[in-house]
């Protein structure tokens, strides 16, 4: 046992490609299995939401108009990644009680290595050329709806969230999630790991804090696109769609299944937070 | 004024291309159609009196007279509706193989056809369409609805592979009194498609073609109670909305009601799809061929009286081609023939309602207090009815309303762009985003600005095709889920994954 002391992380929010406090200088208690700390994470106010909005809104067009092979790429990296950094992650998810915590890492990783491939196979797969009775041809072709909220599920705070956000931004969607409220490390240190993977500041911006307090703006927020409310606690959800008509926000919630059945990944998770363009041209000679 | 003012004087009509056309009226003959003094309300196979035994007039815009009386449901009717719809889904049409469900489909559409001119004068009639749409347009497309998702009935593992297509249930359907039997088609021939039974609620302005299609359901011995067809105004859709049988509700009409829509189904887990409002954009370069395009933004603003949710209600034009595009839209809109729906020669109808000939009204006048220039071309309207001008806006900017809002009639906002960049900057300035036209004739500007503008719909050196086979709905506030094509089966849909 060595004497030397150890170097803690301070638990901080990843907006816009950095990790600053909340502005409103706030913190919540982190505990472990056993009540201890385990961290002071930052508790997002109302303020780092809207920030949050403004870094995914400015980074969609850039990030929508990447190819689907670099935005594939992009993903498999941050595989990668976790691959390496899979002993924290595994402590933090054995902090966060999780049962089998490797188990929880390896699906986490698959996940996104499942979802990278489709970045360039689901225009192919879920659009279509149309055969319209006319002289015309026309297609369709699925594109991101734009800036997506998640609230990631409470428990599962590693497969849960990642279940929920690349299958968001591998079409090219920017995402703000409001991470597991009593389990925000592995989403954190996910946040950490996106930073270093080349996907660009402000595709996914990762608040923890208080998603009753959050949840509100976000559903209300006019520069939000469509929300994710696959782990939304179910007493907040009906006020969240209420706010959510103000833009007619598209609203989803992922299938009702543990997020290691297979059922959970599936291609309608990318489409379901995507728009269908159609396109008519006349043809002839 | 800005630099980019045209230099035509406004106070003067531009002369016509061709001399004027004296044209004989050419009336289509309402023989064919034989109205019922009172409708009732269409539940379970047949027609039933409202429980509360209210009723209310339909008429023609055109001449104002009382074409029938229909009934109007209400939350007992309703609920009468859904139950209906609920016992003839589980006990047979959930059931019913898929090839047996698209040979009741396969027939509506044949009578449908048969049917048809009947149809075309009807709706003409009702709603105040000009015959030639109704009848080269409405009607035509609605029987290809039917019989397109028709063959969908018994391939829906074909669409959506790996997961187990099964039915949502009762699906709530309101559709607007812009397309009144077209937009019927749009909601229940995917639905029934899927398995689903229905509940349809027509405009309350236009709902005889509704009634009519009940009886053509008959004819095709539909199962009683998998198609009910409730009539009635705001308080009725709210009704069907709200009652928590209707596993799923297909709504299209203002962005206004399909707000409140969604509030009234947030967090019942029940399905919803919106097909909403639009302030599409259309965009003229200089190298599109000209006259086309004339016609292209002619047919986008004044087909069906601009009461079009994708209608072409802002022009975008390039700079270099203002002058010429804007002396030959005016020389055209001097042609377009105004009056008589049933008149086989009439290109604008009547405008559906006085409710809405008002709303038009109220936000033209914005516009010329707003300080954008109007030209209306020297027009004679009859006498009763409700009707509009053609009407055009020069000097309009993105702030005005006539720029912003919805106004759902025969009015052009005009305004100019000098780079490809700028045109989709204004084109996708707007909450909407149902549709969007571009006429150039450079291939490769059209697929570049096909791919930024947030519309749904795009089309490129056309403008309002509509075909079953094509998926149609919008981005942002212009609603969510797509109506044609195999897109438009997965509303009615449950896909599960397989155990």
């Amino acid at each position: 046992m060595t004497d030397r002391v150890e170097v803690r992380r301070t638990a901080k929010l990843y907006i816009g490609g950095a990790f600053p406090r909340s502005e409103s200088g706030r913190t919540y208690e982190v505990l472990g299995q056993d009540g201890e700390l385990l961290a002071n994470a930052a508790r997002a106010s109302r303020k780092d939401l809207r920030e949050a909005v403004v870094a995914a809104r400015a980074a969609a067009p850039g990030w929508s108009a990447a190819t689907a092979y670099l935005r594939g790429q992009i993903l498999y990296r941050v595989a990668e990644l976790m691959e390496g950094r899979r002993g924290q992650f595994e402590a933090e998810l054995a902090d966060a009680g999780a049962q089998d915590p490797a188990r929880g890492v390896d699906a986490s990783i698959d996940r996104w290595v499942w979802y990278a491939g489709w970045s360039d196979k689901v225009a192919q797969v879920m659009g279509n050329a149309n055969p319209v009775a006319g002289p015309y041809f026309n297609f369709s072709v699925p594109e991101p709806t734009g800036v997506v909220g998640i609230v990631a599920p409470a428990d599962q705070a590693l497969l849960g969230l990642v279940s929920r956000l690349a299958p968001a931004i591998v079409s090219g969607n920017t995402a703000v999630v409001v991470a597991s409220e009593p389990h925000p490390l592995p989403a954190v240190t996910l946040g950490e790991v996106l930073a270093t993977s080349d996907v660009p500041g402000g595709v996914v911006n990762v608040l923890t804090g208080r998603v009753a307090e959050l949840l509100p703006w976000l559903a209300g927020h006019m520069d939000v696109n469509a929300l994710d409310l696959t782990g939304c606690p179910p007493e907040l959800a009906a006020d969240a769609e209420i706010a959510a008509a103000e833009n007619v926000k598209r609203v989803h919630h992922g299938p009702d299944v543990d997020p290691f059945d297979a059922r959970a990944q599936s291609p309608y998770e990318i489409t379901a937070l995507m728009e269908t363009k159609t396109v008519w041209h006349p043809m002839g000679a | 004024m800005t630099d980019v003012e045209p230099t035509t004087d406004l106070s003067v009509p531009a002369e016509p291309v061709m001399p004027a056309w004296e044209y004989a009226p050419a009336p289509e003959s309402t023989e064919i159609v034989r109205l019922r003094e009172r409708y009732g309300l269409f539940i379970g196979g047949e027609f039933v009196e409202p429980a509360t035994g209210g009723t209310f007039p339909t008429i023609s815009p055109a001449t104002e007279e009382v074409l029938a009386v229909v009934s109007e449901a209400g939350p007992e009717d309703v609920d009468r509706a859904v139950r209906a719809a609920r016992s003839a889904h589980d006990q047979h049409w959930r059931d019913l193989s898929g090839a047996e469900r698209a040979k009741y489909l396969y027939r509506i559409a044949r009578i449908l056809q048969e049917r048809s001119r009947e149809f075309a004068v009807l709706e003409s009639m009702d709603g105040g369409k000009p015959i030639k749409e109704s009848r080269d347009v409405d009607l035509p497309l609605a029987a290809a609805h039917f019989f397109y998702y028709a063959g969908w009935a018994d391939k829906l593992e074909y669409a959506f592979p790996h997961v187990e297509p099964r039915p949502v249930g009762v699906a709530g359907q309101i559709i607007p009194w812009n397309f009144p039997l077209l937009m019927a088609a749009w909601k229940l021939a995917p639905a029934l498609a899927a398995g689903n039974t229905s509940v349809l609620k027509p405009a309350e302005t236009t709902p005889l073609t509704a009634l009519l299609l009940a009886e053509v359901i008959q004819q095709a011995d539909l199962p009683p109670g998998v198609v009910n067809i409730i009539t009635g105004a705001g308080a009725t859709g709210a009704a069907l909305v709200e009652h928590p049988g209707a596993d799923k509700i297909a709504f299209t009409g203002s962005t206004d009601v399909g707000k409140r829509i969604q509030r009234a189904t947030a967090g019942t887990g029940r399905r919803l799809t919106l097909e909403l409002g639009g302030k599409a954009a259309n965009i003229v370069f200089d190298d599109a061929p000209i006259d086309q395009a004339v016609e292209g933004v002619i047919n986008g603003i004044f087909f069906n009286q601009g009461h079009v949710c994708c209608a072409g209600s802002r022009l975008l034009v390039h700079e270099p081609a203002y002058d010429e595009l804007l002396d030959k839209l005016k020389a055209r809109l001097g042609t377009l023939r105004v009056g008589d729906p049933l008149d086989k020669n009439t290109d604008v109808g009547a405008i559906n309602s006085r409710a809405q000939l008002e709303k038009i009204g109220e936000l033209v006048e914005s516009g010329v207090e707003e300080g954008a220039q109007m030209y209306q071309p020297p027009c004679e309207l009859p006498d009763r009815g409700f009707w509009f001008v053609p009407t055009l806006f020069t000097g309009v900017s993105q702030s005005h309303r006539i720029a912003r809002e919805e106004i759902f009639g025969p009015v052009l906002s005009i305004m100019t762009f000098r780079t490809p960049e700028e045109a989709v900057e204004k084109a996708n300035n707007t909450p909407y985003g149902l549709s969007a036209g571009v006429w150039t004739e450079k291939g490769s500007r059209i697929l570049w600005m096909a791919e930024r503008l947030r519309a749904g719909v795009v089309w490129a050196n056309t403008f309002n095709r509509f075909d079953p086979a094509s998926p149609f709905g919008g981005y942002k506030e212009s609603g969510f889920g797509r109506e044609g094509g195999v897109h438009g089966l997965e509303p009615y849909l449950r896909l599960e994954g397989r155990p």
